[in-house]
């Protein structure tokens, strides 16, 4: 029973690494392999602003800002220009990104794991019942997933922006017929992405170690848990994402050396017996 | 009197081939031309180098006597110019009403609004909050002749309004043409159907092979001599 | 009469650098009684190099599929060959062959899942399949676990025999890697497979297997990765999960075949090439020099998707490996159209006689 709720804990932070690529595919179908490595960015951006002396609250408040701007800068400079009907530039060049990105932190900040210090935050806990307690930060990692998801799906289905990026997913030529400027708009949609990212990373931080080269990991996680979920919802890509969690805290359970095994046996075993993923929304 | 819209010598190419040699069109206000040809004559092509999906000099297209040729589709629309394009072109994840809303987008004044149409397509008003690929492909050609309007144009561009529809469906389509010109709108329509396009057009336009091969009023112009520049004999 | 057309595919050119390209295979093949032992290593490592890039080229630049996950039959291929080698007692170099077979075999039911997903899903996709091989071998202890195990099969043979005979088997793997690439690209088979990179619809609608088609590449790739793979353990004597299933073997391909050019044969070869020269003169810069690949692979993906080659061939119409087919026309005589007995007026829909 604790292993379980465990893992639902777990699949809370793995929603939140999850929600910026669903939303980047959503928007662009962009695959952006560099995913995992802006979530190690993001983290280091808190580390470091931690280090300057703000406290792990305000870094985190921080960072989301300088996501949100970084993302913009990615997708108008860079990522832009890879869009289109053929899926190899935007894998290559997110590709050398992630390569880049993993580099240039090996190099400012060297190969050692870090973790930010939250003063106990991180240890303390919350006995539900008998023997039964659930760690604080856990629980509200799980919570700003569950208003991350609620708050993107509300953003989609009811505000002018939302229908803003719908359009453009469903067609860019027409999109822009009406006046939609579809450049902006995928550089918004990455700008909310990172933002994400930056707030997964630095959560990531706060509840374990991260060093530079934790990124491809992070990103099959996020993977996984929106193949597993279903395209096309994010109460489905959280649901995968919790689903996955799960599975991990299981196989760990059985054995330390099977936990990450698990999840990706999990996540063939969903692509074999139903690709298109447990919660599937299905577009016309 | 300047015309409405006007094409000189137009040119149009995707990558290295050639689409449109050299087209000269004209319109003026309150008109109803009609554009006619067979598949790959290039009107479509032609209709979108008017909306600025594909880019062409500047100066082979002018509205109201300023060149716009290349001009980005959505600064076009706020000039005046919206296009019903061809295969309706829906918004899939939007449903029927947001579809019409995107048309808005381009904040232009004008007597086009949500209740106008609903009245003008009760059926519309019906399914409003439905996916809007679930209507009828009727049903759907109205939400995106709608959904032009919405941005309450000088002149709609209708790229094949029948394509893919049963006659009566057809029949009720452009019956409400009348409506829709009735203040004034201009219209161009691109028909497959060449008798609709005679009737409802004043003037027509015949497109072969990314030419011109005939042009004049509607009512003068005998069938046999359609029939030749149709098919280029 | 009408003109008469056949179908050319070489040109001058390119059959000298084929006479040209024999001569050097000759040349090479001399080394060992020449050159230094260092050579022939650092051959062989390119050699490998080049081949999981050829076989990344096949299967994103001609069959459209961009993997991030080719690295696992890599791996297998040397884990295959060193089990082979170290407990069944096989000849390792007998055993490098049967290791990209059986990379190959297993392809087949991989792809059953790995298809499933398309484009940037599939990339990823293939990646996931890795590390689930990965993290399986690396369990195994029999194989060393997760810090590997040397390979013990080729002890009993001396330095500069094991040295040459691994070098003319990675020359061998070079050359045959490049004359099936070339072959197949130039049957009717490679020109279905050009005609589904173009196309997938339309291909499918003239009758072409896309599906069979697809797996056959991804088949092939499997088989030259484990090739790749077997061979470069042999080389190398030691193998660890991490080493073998790197997905760094892809990051590596992908920037040979981006700068050299996707989609062309002669692209891995630049590529290889280049990479080769930066490896020497800037590999000891570490992190910055791997910093400046990723970069360098960027801007080419955006600037220059072609890569080099494709730039020399837009501009000066090089093929090494030509297998475009061109139409020559035999001009003898192009007779002017008569004019027709009655002639429409376009302008006014007049008919009239001429």
């Amino acid at each position: 029973m604790e292993t379980i709720l465990q893992g639902i804990l777990l699949g809370g932070l793995y929603g939140l690494f999850a929600l910026g690529l669903s939303l980047m595919f959503g928007v662009m179908r962009l695959t952006n392999t560099a995913h995992g490595d802006f979530i190690v960015l993001g983290a280091f951006c808190s580390l470091t602003l931690v280090a300057l002396g703000l406290s792990p609250w305000m870094a985190l408040v921080a960072t989301l800002p300088l996501a949100w701007v970084v993302g913009y800068v990615v997708q108008h400079v860079i990522l832009n220009a890879t869009l289109g009907k053929d899926p190899l530039p935007s894998l290559v060049v997110t590709f050398g990104l992630s390569i880049v990105t993993q580099n240039l932190l090996l190099q400012i900040y060297s190969a050692d794991p870090r973790s930010i210090d939250t003063g106990g935050f991180s240890t303390m806990g919350w006995s539900v019942t008998e023997g039964l307690s659930i760690g604080v930060l856990p629980l509200m990692i799980l919570a700003l997933a569950v208003a991350a998801t609620g708050g993107l799906q509300w953003l989609f289905n009811h505000t002018a922006i939302g229908r803003s990026f719908r359009a453009v997913s469903d067609d860019r030529e027409i999109a822009e017929l009406m006046g939609l400027n579809a450049r902006t708009v995928c550089a918004l949609a990455t700008a909310l992405a990172f933002v994400l990212v930056g707030l997964a990373g630095t959560l990531q931080a706060m509840r374990t170690t991260v060093a530079p080269s934790d990124g491809p990991l992070l990103l099959l996680f996020a993977f996984e848990a929106v193949i597993i979920g279903g395209m096309g919802s994010f109460w489905g890509t959280l649901a995968g994402a919790l689903l996955l969690g799960v599975t991990q805290q299981v196989g760990f359970r059985l054995d330390p050396g099977w936990g990450i095994w698990g999840g990706h046996l999990m996540f063939l075993i969903v692509l074999v017996l139903r690709p298109q993923g447990l919660f599937p929304k299905t577009r016309g | 009197m300047a015309a409405l819209l006007q094409a000189q010598a137009l040119e149009a190419f995707y990558g290295d081939a050639q689409a449109l040699f050299g087209i000269d069109f004209q319109l003026d206000a309150g008109e109803l031309v009609a554009i006619i040809g067979a598949n790959g004559a290039g009107k479509s092509t032609f209709l979108k180098c008017l909306t600025g999906l594909v880019r062409v000099q500047i100066d082979s297209v002018r509205w109201k006597g300023k060149p716009v040729g290349g001009m980005a589709p959505g600064k076009i629309v706020r000039e005046g110019l919206a296009m019903v394009p061809e295969g309706r072109r829906l918004f899939a994840s939007l449903s029927v009403e947001e579809n019409l809303l995107m048309g808005a987008r381009a904040q232009r004044k004008g007597p086009w609004n949500l209740d106008r149409l609903y009245r003008m397509f009760p059926i519309l008003g019906e399914k409003r909050s439905l996916a809007s690929t679930s209507l009828s492909g009727g049903q759907q050609q109205m939400v995106a002749i709608g959904r032009a309007l919405m941005s309450n144009p000088e002149v709609l561009l209708c790229d094949e309004l029948s394509l893919g529809l049963a006659p009566i469906v057809i029949r009720e389509i452009y019956s409400a043409m009348p409506a829709i010109t009735a203040e004034g709108m201009t219209v161009v329509i691109v028909e497959q159907d060449v008798t609709m396009a005679r009737r409802v057009s004043q003037r027509l336009y015949c497109f072969q092979e990314g030419r011109v091969s005939l042009h004049g009023a509607s009512g003068d112009l005998t069938r046999e001599q359609i029939s030749l520049a149709y098919f280029g004999l | 009469m009408n003109p008469t057309y056949t179908v050319v595919r070489g040109s001058r050119g390119s059959a000298a650098l084929l006479v040209a390209g024999v001569v050097t295979v000759a040349l090479a093949s001399s080394l060992p009684w020449w050159g230094e032992s260092s050579w022939m290593h650092q051959f062989v490592e390119i050699a490998c190099y080049f081949i999981f890039a050829m076989m990344w080229n096949l299967m994103a630049g001609y069959g459209g599929m961009v993997s991030i996950g080719q690295q696992a039959y890599f791996g297998l291929g040397g884990y295959v060959m060193l089990v082979l080698g170290n407990f069944l007692g096989v000849n390792p170099f007998v055993a490098v062959v049967l290791g990209a077979l059986v990379a190959a075999a297993l392809a087949i039911p991989v792809s059953t899942i790995a298809f499933r997903l398309q484009g940037g899903y599939f990339a990823i996709g293939t990646w996931v399949i890795s590390e689930v091989l990965r993290l399986t071998i690396a369990n195994v202890s029999a194989v060393g676990g997760g810090s590997g195990t040397t390979l013990t099969a080729l002890r009993g043979i001396d330095k500069a025999t094991r040295e040459s005979v691994t070098y003319w088997m990675a020359l061998a793997c070079v050359v045959a890697s490049i004359a099936l690439v070339y072959l197949f690209l130039r049957s009717k088979q490679g020109l279905a497979l050009l005609a589904i990179r173009d196309n997938e619809v339309a291909a499918r609608s003239q009758g072409i297997g896309v599906g069979r088609m697809k797996l056959a590449v991804y088949v092939v790739a499997a088989f030259g990765a484990g090739l790749a793979g077997a061979l470069y353990f042999v080389g190398n004597l030691r193998i660890s999960p991490d080493a073998a299933f790197s997905v760094n073997w892809t990051a590596f391909a992908i920037f040979m075949v981006m700068i050299g050019g996707i989609g062309r044969i002669e692209g891995p070869l630049i590529g290889a090439v280049v990479f080769w020269g930066l490896n020497k003169f800037f590999s000891d810069y570490g992190t910055w020099y791997l910093l400046g690949l990723g970069v360098l692979a960027i801007v080419m993906t955006i600037r220059f998707k072609q890569g080099l080659w494709g730039y020399v061939q837009q501009r000066w119409g090089w093929t090494l490996f030509p297998t475009a087919r061109r139409l020559a026309l035999h001009v003898e005589q192009i007779p002017a159209v008569p004019a027709p007995p009655n002639s429409v007026n376009v302008l006014d829909g007049t008919v009239g006689a001429n």
